[in-house]
């Protein structure tokens, strides 16, 4: 289907909205949307070739969470997301938490959740040792983004002795 | 003071239950059997001490669904009618659950006051025990898990609807737009597309939610409100002191109170001036209640849904001006 605006290139958006009373529904391409104010959150995302292998030298220290191709639990790709700007389960967050972390700290310049937590959760928070594994993990991935590769060689190698004390 | 410039405080929470795949990837029957859920919780009986009532989408008229974008109760993309969507308010509808949105919930709680805490403090006893029925999809370094990454953490809007006439004029709103995003909050027009506000009226939002508590957004926001508040109210003060502002607020009550036809754009704008005169003590005769009741019944689709049945634009305008002359009428 081409984009109703534009009628050049292919709808790949679909806008809901209400004008002037009415309930309208709009197939509209990425540059269209964008124009209009409709973002993919997933649209930002460019290769840094810089930081991308950096990346690559450092996941030799800190192998990537799962290195699944598709969810195992609904069975989304990472395509499936950032296409639809979607994200497929519960469990995509986890499959493809890697993938997800730059298009995470971008949106909310951030990646640690500090606000409410259910009550079931704050009895699992009891394992001290594995948050801090996790915390130290996500303030490497920070200072990685961030080219702070001497903060990040440090957090590395704390991550290592805590790992293996464990 | 700040009823002359707030209109209503909002929060919101998306949340998702643990064990269904989000919207974008449910079927038809697992819509169906999480509406199930949601409602067995909400609907038997009081619920944290409220009267909830279910309805669903799909058996209400186009003007009832668009009447309900109008007036803040649901999205656009809820009002399109598909199945398994359902909507569970109290009577007054402050508080409203969309079941089958974005998220499977999309938890709101709207005051008609400055009270954004008081809102907050309401959505999350509710999040709480729809937390113990449901369990939500969360994880303790991403938060509430949220089909679209910009509400991961609290997944939590706090909003503000405010009425800034003077702050519009003086052409501040779209300076202080930038700084407001500095501070994770982002202003937008309430009516009308882009940040070109009809009427005025604008909501202010935080736009980050993950890193930072719902207390210190709510915080954040309610102090942000407040300075935006005195700046209003200065600049307003300063203003009324010239007869063409004097001016403009007595002809926009003339017309209103006489017009025989009149769109929504105009109405909006001269509601809007209107406003601002009685806050400052230029028109008496009519009170704040009314003005603001008023802006939300001549919306298009609420006007059809008062009527009960579909009108053309230009039977609209005639029954807009019919309804705003018999409101305004000095009592």
């Amino acid at each position: 289907m081409k984009c109703e605006k534009c009628k050049v290139r292919e709808a790949n958006t679909h806008i809901k909205k209400v004008v002037n009373g009415e309930y309208t529904e709009l197939m509209l391409c990425s540059e269209c949307a964008h124009a209009l104010g409709y973002d993919n959150v997933f649209d930002f995302e460019m290769p840094d070739m810089f930081g991308g292998l950096l990346q690559s030298f450092f996941t030799g220290a800190l192998p990537a969470r799962s290195g699944a191709s598709r969810c195992p639990e609904c069975g989304s790709t990472y395509g499936d997301i950032t296409n639809t700007g979607k994200v497929g389960c519960a469990h995509c967050y986890e499959a493809f938490f890697e993938e997800l972390l730059p298009s995470i700290r971008r949106i909310h310049g951030n990646t640690l959740h500090c606000g409410k937590v259910p009550h079931d959760f704050v009895e699992k928070a009891d394992k001290p040792a594995e948050n801090e594994i996790d915390n130290l993990k996500t303030q490497l991935q920070a200072a990685i983004d961030e080219q702070n590769f001497e903060l990040a060689a440090e957090l590395r190698d704390k991550i290592k002795a805590k790992e293996t004390e464990k | 003071m700040s009823d002359a410039v707030i209109i209503s405080s909002r929060i919101r929470l998306a949340r998702n239950l643990k064990d269904y795949p989000f919207p974008n990837r449910m079927s038809d029957s697992q819509r169906e059997e999480i509406s199930e859920k949601v409602k067995s919780v909400m609907c038997q009986g009081d619920f944290c001490g409220y009267k909830f009532m279910a309805v669903n989408m799909e058996d209400l008229s186009e003007f009832d669904r668009v009447s309900m974008v109008e007036r803040h109760l649901i999205s656009p993309d809820f009002a399109s009618g598909e199945k398994g969507r359902l909507l569970i308010t109290t009577e007054n509808e402050e508080i409203s659950v969309m079941v089958g949105e974005e998220d499977h919930i999309r938890l709101q709680v709207i005051l008609p006051t400055f009270e954004i805490e008081k809102a907050y403090e309401i959505a999350n006893k509710l999040d709480t025990e729809l937390h113990k029925a449901l369990c939500f999809a969360f994880d303790k370094r991403l938060g509430y898990l949220t089909q679209c990454p910009t509400n991961l953490g609290t997944g939590m809007r706090a909003s503000v609807m405010m009425h800034l006439p003077a702050l519009k004029e003086s052409r501040t709103v779209s300076r202080i737009s930038a700084n407001l995003s500095k501070l994770g909050l982002v202003i937008r027009g309430a009516y009308g597309e882009d940040t070109e506000s009809e009427g005025a009226m604008y909501q202010i939002s935080n736009q980050v939610t993950l890193g930072i508590s719902e207390k210190a957004a709510v915080q954040n926001l309610k102090s942000i409100t407040e300075q935006l508040v005195n700046s209003e109210l200065k600049t307003r003060e300063n203003m009324l002191k010239s007869f063409e502002y004097q001016d403009k607020i007595g002809r926009s009550y003339g017309i209103l109170i006489t017009a025989r036809l009149i769109s929504h754009k105009e109405a909006i704008k001269l509601l809007s001036n209107l406003r601002m005169g009685i806050c400052e003590g230029l028109i008496d005769s009519v009170d704040l209640e009314t003005v603001d009741s008023l802006m939300l019944k001549i919306q298009p689709a609420s006007l059809m849904r008062h009527k009960g049945t579909r009108l053309t634009p230009e039977e609209r305008d005639r029954v807009r001006a019919e309804i705003i002359r018999e409101e305004l009428r000095p009592k």
